[in-house]
């Protein structure tokens, strides 16, 4: 890749330590995707915040990096361990590590969002414009929904980005990488947002190209599908990107009942469970209103949390909408997310349920704790009344 | 065997091969170095000081700080292969912790590897040395 005389500049140090490591990685993720060239991206959207996520070392990096270095383009951030709002029941050892983590952040300049689903929260970039995301559903929902440009990075590719402003010009971000070689063709009904994110967990670990072709009719899928079938993309393999645009020349993978049971089999470990988690990726509006709608006049019978972003907290907060679903029984955590969260453990839990197959991977992978997946509908069928 | 060089550096150790990619961030226990995911095929096996052969990272964006977390806790690999091209999250990691890393290795060659190989990675001369002899 080539550099110009001023990223040669700073890749040298000139700018500082920190602009010299971000072009570090920039080089090496350029090299490695054959990248010609750096250009401008709008917007990069981090990961690794949330303690569990990057442990002592990276907060140790982020301390020191964010000590000379601000981000140059608008720089969101995903979900970190708990409810800033809230008391955590955690200890004082992981609140303090989780703060100044925070802090690190907050010194970047970056928008403190707390946010995995900033697609449903930020102003949306013109189609075609390039940015730099690097939670996974985030990437692949809006290369694949909303026509933004942006490979899937990783937390450090994104954070190379936000304080750079640029990307390497390569794979996803060129039109002819954004064209599928293979397409999964699912021979059974798809009907629920799980039944979307059982295909997506399938495709993506089967198919490693930039982008996969899913055979469905996409005016099906509504944000709450499109949302559990690039969760689960990004969760099972590298993939950035999903079309149903199909050409004659793509190779067919079909994905049948049997393979979906058999991924099923392996991520829902329990018949139940003792509490009910939603959000990953974190609920947005349409979700909260489809459950407010699931759960009106009822109660829950199992103890239930819904994380999803403050910003659509409060939004729902004015339109009562949060109140409504809290009626139901059901306890909100803003800024923090299923994902790794330090809220649910296995000293509390023996198993947790589910509708998202992003959160059974890694509850049942990092958490270590038992997990039952089913559809939105049939659990609040089978813990409401 | 000739390679590219994705992050610069020399590496020396014994080859831990895989066909099975990685998700950093579940999968591998970043203090001890050691692979936990009951269904991969390295489980068990400690990457500390060995080659990491394998095609790339999966999943995970945050498997990068993984790769970083290695390094700090003195476990990390010492050199890294990725079968075909490097990807994003492996890439970046690697040019944080300086560990060695390169990709597209020509075929005839990456196939003589085999798990416990002594193998030199020089990847500033976009090199890879086998030897029989195990470490």
């Amino acid at each position: 890749m080539e550099l110009t005389r001023e990223e040669e500049k700073l890749l040298k140090g000139e700018g500082g330590e920190s602009l010299a490591v971000a072009y570090r990685i920039l080089l090496a993720i350029g090299e490695a995707t054959e990248a010609e060239k750096l250009i401008p991206v709008k917007w990069a959207h981090l990961s690794g915040v949330n303690y569990n996520t990057i442990g002592d070392s990276g907060m140790a990096f982020l301390e020191k990096f964010s000590k000379n270095a601000t981000v140059a383009i608008r720089t969101t951030i995903n979900p970190m361990g708990f409810d800033e709002s809230k008391t955590p029941n955690l200890s004082d050892e992981f609140i303090q590590k989780q703060m100044s983590i925070v802090r690190s952040y907050r010194m970047l300049g970056t928008t403190t969002s707390f946010t995995c689903v900033p697609y449903e929260i930020f102003e949306i970039p013109e189609k075609g414009s390039p940015v730099s995301f690097a939670e996974s559903n985030a990437a692949v929902y809006s290369n694949s929904i909303l026509g933004l440009l942006s490979n899937k990075e990783s937390a450090l590719s994104a954070l190379a980005s936000s304080i750079t402003g640029k990307s390497p010009y390569s794979n996803l971000l060129l039109d002819k990488f954004r064209h599928a070689k293979v397409t999964i063709k699912p021979d059974y009904n798809l009907s629920t947002e799980l039944d979307y994110g059982l295909l997506g967990y399938f495709a993506g670990n089967t198919v490693r190209d930039n982008c996969i072709c899913v055979d469905m009719c996409k005016e099906k899928l509504d944000t709450i599908k499109a949302k559990a079938l690039s969760a689960a993309i990004g969760t099972s393999g590298s993939c950035g990107m999903f079309t149903n645009e199909e050409n004659n020349q793509q190779e067919v993978i079909t994905c049948g009942k049997e393979e979906v049971n058999t991924i099923k089999d392996e991520l829902s470990t329990a018949e139940g469970g003792d509490l009910i988690a939603l959000g990953s990726p974190q609920l947005g509006l349409n979700e909260l209103h489809l459950l407010a709608g699931l759960i009106n006049g009822k109660r829950l019978t199992k103890r239930c949390i819904v994380f999803c972003a403050r910003a659509v907290h409060n939004q729902s907060t004015q339109t009562g909408l949060i109140d409504q679903i809290e009626n139901a029984g059901v306890e909100f955590m803003c800024d923090s997310c299923t994902c790794l969260t330090p809220l649910i453990t296995r000293t509390d839990f023996d198993s947790v349920i589910t509708n998202s197959v992003k959160a059974a991977y890694y509850l049942k992978n990092s958490n270590r704790i038992g997990v039952s997946l089913k559809d939105l509908k049939a659990i609040v069928k089978e813990y409401a009344n | 065997m000739k390679c590219r060089t994705i992050v610069g550096g020399y590496g020396i150790g014994n080859a831990l091969l895989t066909v099975e990619s990685i998700n950093f961030l579940s999968m591998i226990d970043t203090e001890k170095g050691i692979i936990d995911d009951m269904h991969h095929e390295l489980f068990g096996r400690c990457i500390k000081g060995a080659v990491l052969v394998f095609p790339g990272a999966i999943g995970s964006s945050v498997g990068a700080y993984a790769i970083y977390s290695l390094k700090v806790n003195g476990v990390a690999p010492t050199a890294i292969i990725c079968s075909n091209k490097a990807d994003i999250t492996t890439a970046s990691g690697c040019a944080i912790s300086n560990i060695p890393l390169v990709d597209s290795p020509d075929v005839e060659s990456f196939l003589a590897i085999r798990s416990g190989m002594e193998v030199k990675v020089d990847a500033d001369n976009n090199r890879v040395c086998l030897t029989n002899r195990t470490v």
